[in-house]
């Protein structure tokens, strides 16, 4: 009873790093603690702390060479953290060698066995730890990823597609206690990649094991996962439900790479209570307290484009609070289910916003006049010592 | 469209002229003149000629009086070329997946003794073996190798001179398949509870079987016709066939004799290779 207790204290303070080594026995998750991987020239993670809870899907979002990957690598024991330890359900598994560890990969490439057939490649982890029953499993898990009439076929004669899910089985039918995708999707095109992230969570929800999933496609890991690790250069940045980082994020990198921000220089004004009052180039804004993630003076007011209404001069918009007068359109792009407009403010920065075409909404030209504003609770606020630009380039970042 | 396919087609024609010429030439006539010579009457001589009698007896006569060297050929050639793919095996692996940026000079330093002539290198091979040698004194200083035991003009010495020499063949092919095998292909074996020795031979060792059948081809094909090294390392006990064959044409000029003796000894080899590569291929090959 009081052991229960303890496990779901752990749980609710999963996320937090303050725990003492003692506790380490009871969590039931993976955790990583102080792991570190440094290779001749550059640290690749730094100084990793990290809880992925049981049964979860968890994903790490970062831009290529931000250690995402060497981190599941250490993890599947296929790379030695310099320093560090990796705890899996309680046990130190930081020395133990990858064919020991109940972890499995699908790798990237998938590195299916070109020279064993499909069944046989599933077969391959069951074979090696002399399970009974290995024609029955294949079976079953051949029939979950909807590849029975393949088995006899070799990976080269099968479709990209196919070949993922043969990875897949191949690692889900060891029932491990982690599994690890290393942007197991990247290798697909877009129609395909839409329809394997329905069902790789499908899978997920129905065995119920941990997976951890890598990947630099935000969307992906914000559609699919439950949690979200922002990574860069090494370290977390943050880390939270996908609709937690995306509505507040912490730091410029998270508010640029997942989704857009328009970032905006300000001065604080005052703090009272739970909002902090802010010079905008000389309009007066407020951002909630609890949204504010900086003490310093300056800052940069953040406010996603769907967010900012916009209106012409004058005209009485639903958002009391911050209204900045003064923007001529400059760019108008019209994608069909909302427009994307480009304003250029007084001070000269231009800013994004994004309507939904409703159908009772004006739609702008280049050259009008228009009135920008947002409801201030939407607003946040991050630390200006940050580049107001980092993580905005992910696209063509990619590979 | 039609007229480019045309001319696609005699330019694939025209293209092997050069080659099925100099294979006429050089291989094709030579055969021919092979088979016969081996068919000519065995009474005849340089000054009186050589008559054609189809003389089949000749086969039966020396497969009568060269058996031994026959067998012993085969032997050497299968345990010499045993020791290569070990060897060579492990040192291929080491350069495919081991050497790092030395990759390149590793595989330099593999053909380097090619850069020496064969029959230099195995002369140097005597000298290293010789009764008064270091590597003599060394192991009989060490009991291995009794007082007036010998390297030199043993099978041993024979057996090691093949390994040697031929060792680059079997490590260029396995090389190859070995450092165009994707390493992640381990990973995943690793990472699906394999330990070592069973990733290699469930994932390592099948995938180097194309690297694995050339090399031991490229090797056991020429040590078995070899002759410079039971020459110069052996005794008159370890002589091969292709030493029988060489004194047959040049000392003795019982040219059917040779002629007959090198048939029956491509014959052989041809039909092993054919059984082997069939059964490698059909089974365990992509």
């Amino acid at each position: 009873m009081s052991q229960a207790a303890d496990k779901q204290a752990v749980e609710r303070t999963g996320g937090s790093t303050t725990l003492g080594k003692d506790d380490h026995t009871t969590y039931d998750g993976l955790r990583l603690r102080a792991l570190t991987k440094s290779f001749a020239t550059f640290t690749a993670v730094d100084d990793l702390d990290l809880d992925v809870p049981r049964g979860s899907f968890f994903a790490l979002l970062g831009p290529s060479g931000c250690g995402k990957t060497t981190t599941l690598r250490m993890v599947a024991g296929l790379e030695t953290p310099t320093s560090g330890t990796i705890l899996l359900a309680g046990d130190d598994i930081t020395a133990t060698k990858p064919y020991q560890r109940p972890v499995n990969t699908v790798f990237q490439s998938y590195a299916l066995f070109p020279h064993l057939d499909i069944f046989e490649n599933v077969a391959f982890g069951l074979r090696r730890r002399k399970q009974k029953n290995v024609e029955s499993e294949v079976k079953e898990m051949l029939d979950l990823v909807e590849l029975g009439p393949q088995a006899r076929k070799r990976p080269a004669q099968l479709s990209g597609g196919q070949q993922q899910r043969v990875a897949l089985a191949r690692a889900l039918i060891n029932k491990p206690e982690v599994l690890l995708l290393d942007e197991p999707l990247g290798a697909l095109d877009l129609k395909l990649r839409r329809s394997m992230q329905i069902e790789l969570k499908r899978i997920q929800t129905e065995v119920g094991l941990t997976f951890i999933h890598v990947t630099h496609d935000q969307e992906e890991a914000m559609t699919m996962a439950d949690t979200v690790a922002v990574m860069n250069k090494g370290v977390i940045e943050q880390m939270g439900a996908p609709a937690d980082l995306y509505e507040n994020p912490r730091s410029t990198f998270v508010a640029n790479f997942l989704g857009q921000s328009n970032l905006i220089d300000g001065t604080v004004v005052g703090r009272s209570g739970d909002v902090v009052t802010m010079d905008m180039h000389g309009t007066p804004v407020s951002v909630p307290a609890g949204r504010s993630h900086t003490a310093s003076e300056r800052g940069w007011i953040g406010i996603r484009p769907e967010k900012v209404l916009i209106g012409a001069p004058g005209e009485a918009l639903d958002a009391p609070g911050n209204t900045i007068p003064g923007g001529i359109v400059t760019d108008v792009s019209f994608f069909g289910v909302s427009t994307q407009y480009l304003v250029r403010m007084p001070w000269g920065q231009e800013l994004q916003v994004f309507q939904q075409n409703t159908g009772r909404v004006t739609i702008f030209r280049k050259g009008d006049a228009v009135e920008l504003s947002w409801r201030p609770e939407y607003a946040f606020l991050l630390d200006h010592a940050q580049d107001a630009s980092a993580g905005a380039d992910k696209v063509g970042a990619d590979g | 469209m039609a007229e480019t396919v045309r001319r696609r087609g005699r330019t694939g024609y025209l293209l092997i002229i050069p080659g099925a010429l100099w294979l006429l030439v050089f291989f094709a006539f030579p055969f021919y003149s092979l088979i016969a010579t081996s068919l000519y009457d065995p009474t005849g001589s340089d000054f009186r000629g050589y008559q054609m009698t189809y003389a089949f007896g000749n086969y039966v006569d020396v497969v009568e009086a060269y058996w031994q060297p026959l067998l012993r050929s085969l032997l050497y050639g299968a345990i010499a070329t045993f020791f290569c793919l070990v060897l060579g095996y492990v040192l291929a692996y080491a350069i495919a997946f081991k050497s790092g940026r030395y990759k390149t000079l590793m595989l330099v330093l593999v053909i380097a003794p090619f850069l020496t002539s064969f029959l230099v290198r195995t002369l140097s091979w005597k000298l290293l073996l010789a009764d008064d040698g270091f590597i003599v004194n060394t192991l009989q200083l060490l009991q291995v190798l009794g007082d007036d035991g010998r390297l030199l003009a043993t099978p041993f010495a024979v057996v090691a001179g093949l390994t040697y020499n031929f060792l680059p063949f079997m490590v260029l092919p396995l090389f190859a398949s070995l450092d165009k095998m994707d390493y992640r292909l381990i990973e995943a074996s690793r990472d699906l509870y394999g330990n070592p020795v069973v990733s290699f031979f469930k994932v390592t060792w099948p995938l180097s079987l194309p690297g694995v059948v050339s090399g031991t081809l490229l090797t056991f094909i020429p040590a078995v016709g070899d002759f410079i090294n039971a020459e110069l390392l052996g005794n008159t006990n370890t002589r091969m066939i292709g030493n029988v064959v060489q004194s047959l044409f040049t000392d003795a000029n019982d040219y059917p004799a040779a002629g007959a003796l090198s048939v029956i000894l491509m014959t052989m080899i041809l039909a092993m290779v054919l059984v082997y590569v069939r059964r490698a291929g059909t089974e365990e090959l992509l």
